[in-house]
């Protein structure tokens, strides 16, 4: 028995050769991640998958036909296209209450100028009203000086 | 001469389509091309037994998502699906920091307009957490999709409607 076998010829149960294109990608103490993706993809067309691509790609293919198979275990009917499912209604529902947002600070700020209007002209007519006030007060004071005979 | 004819997967496999082939309701014979590629990227025996462990009513939808699946990897043989993943969810984030700026935004105006008055944001979670049983945020750290140029960023991913 070669204790130096990959997780894949260990579950194959084949010699694991020094160039054995599986063993970068499914170690020997990971055995579950090798289990999944035989299940899924199938140890031969991950072998041919790996073999097309150049080297330093094929890490990261590994892991991602890992992360498929896991979504496939735990969800047979959907797999993966699932959460894509998922993330296109996030979307959705982000775009729509962004929009509805986007709108309310409209609004917010169409009052606000609104708003900052007015006080300014009810300011103005507030003194005009006082300036007539105070006039009219002078000239019944005025009025009332001259009928008194204090002007001549 | 009787008999219909093989569905795609028998045709493509070289056997007789038997009456309860478990393949022939979901690959006729007129699209030979969408069981290649499941059979390319799955393998028909996977398949077969995939298919097998499904109640009747969940295998259209199931060959379905394999089909997707299995178009995915073949345009991006790095990624296949995960790269979708991974640009779906930048643009969750992305809409998620619009959201949270508008919704400051919002608070900022109506400080200014009724400082005395308690703020009446709503409260209700808007937060779109990611599917967590998927356990995405290990994988995303482990395989830093997100910067990859083989992405595939197929204007179809942005609305629903994945099923031809």
């Amino acid at each position: 028995m070669n204790p130096g076998r990959c997780a894949a010829c260990r579950y194959l149960r084949r010699r694991c050769a020094e160039d054995c294109i599986l063993s970068p990608y499914f170690p020997y103490n990971d055995p579950q991640r090798f289990v999944s993706v035989h299940k899924i993809h199938g140890a031969s067309n991950v072998t041919k998958l790996l073999q097309q691509l150049p080297t330093h790609l094929r890490a990261k293919a590994a892991d991602s036909l890992y992360f498929e198979a896991q979504c496939r275990v735990e969800d047979p009917v959907y797999g993966c296209v699932g959460l894509i499912f998922l993330l296109q209604q996030q979307i959705h529902s982000a775009e729509s209450e962004l929009a509805k947002t986007q709108a309310e600070i409209a609004v917010l700020k169409s009052q606000a100028q609104h708003t900052q209007a007015q006080p300014f002209e009810a300011e103005s007519d507030v003194n005009n009203l006082l300036q007539e006030q105070l006039d009219n007060i002078a000239n019944v004071s005025f009025s009332n000086q001259a009928s008194s005979g204090f002007i001549n | 001469m009787g008999g219909s004819s093989p569905c795609a997967s028998c045709k493509l496999l070289r056997r007789r389509c038997a009456k309860d082939c478990i393949f022939a309701p979901y690959f006729p014979s007129d699209d030979p091309h969408k069981f290649a590629i499941v059979h390319k990227v799955f393998g028909a025996s996977n398949v077969s037994k995939m298919l097998q462990e499904l109640p009747v009513h969940q295998r259209p939808d199931a060959v379905s998502s394999l089909v997707y699946e299995a178009n995915a990897r073949v345009r991006d043989p790095v990624y296949g699906c995960v790269g979708a993943i991974s640009y779906l969810q930048n643009q969750v984030s992305q809409l998620q920091m619009q959201l949270a700026v508008a919704q400051a935004e919002i608070l900022g105006i109506q400080m200014q307009q009724e400082p005395a008055m308690p703020t009446q944001i709503e409260q209700d979670d808007k937060s779109f957490p990611l599917a967590t049983n998927y356990n995405l945020d290990n994988i995303s750290q482990s395989l830093n999709f997100a910067s990859s140029s083989n992405v595939i960023q197929d204007p179809a991913l942005k609305r629903e409607s994945l099923w031809t």
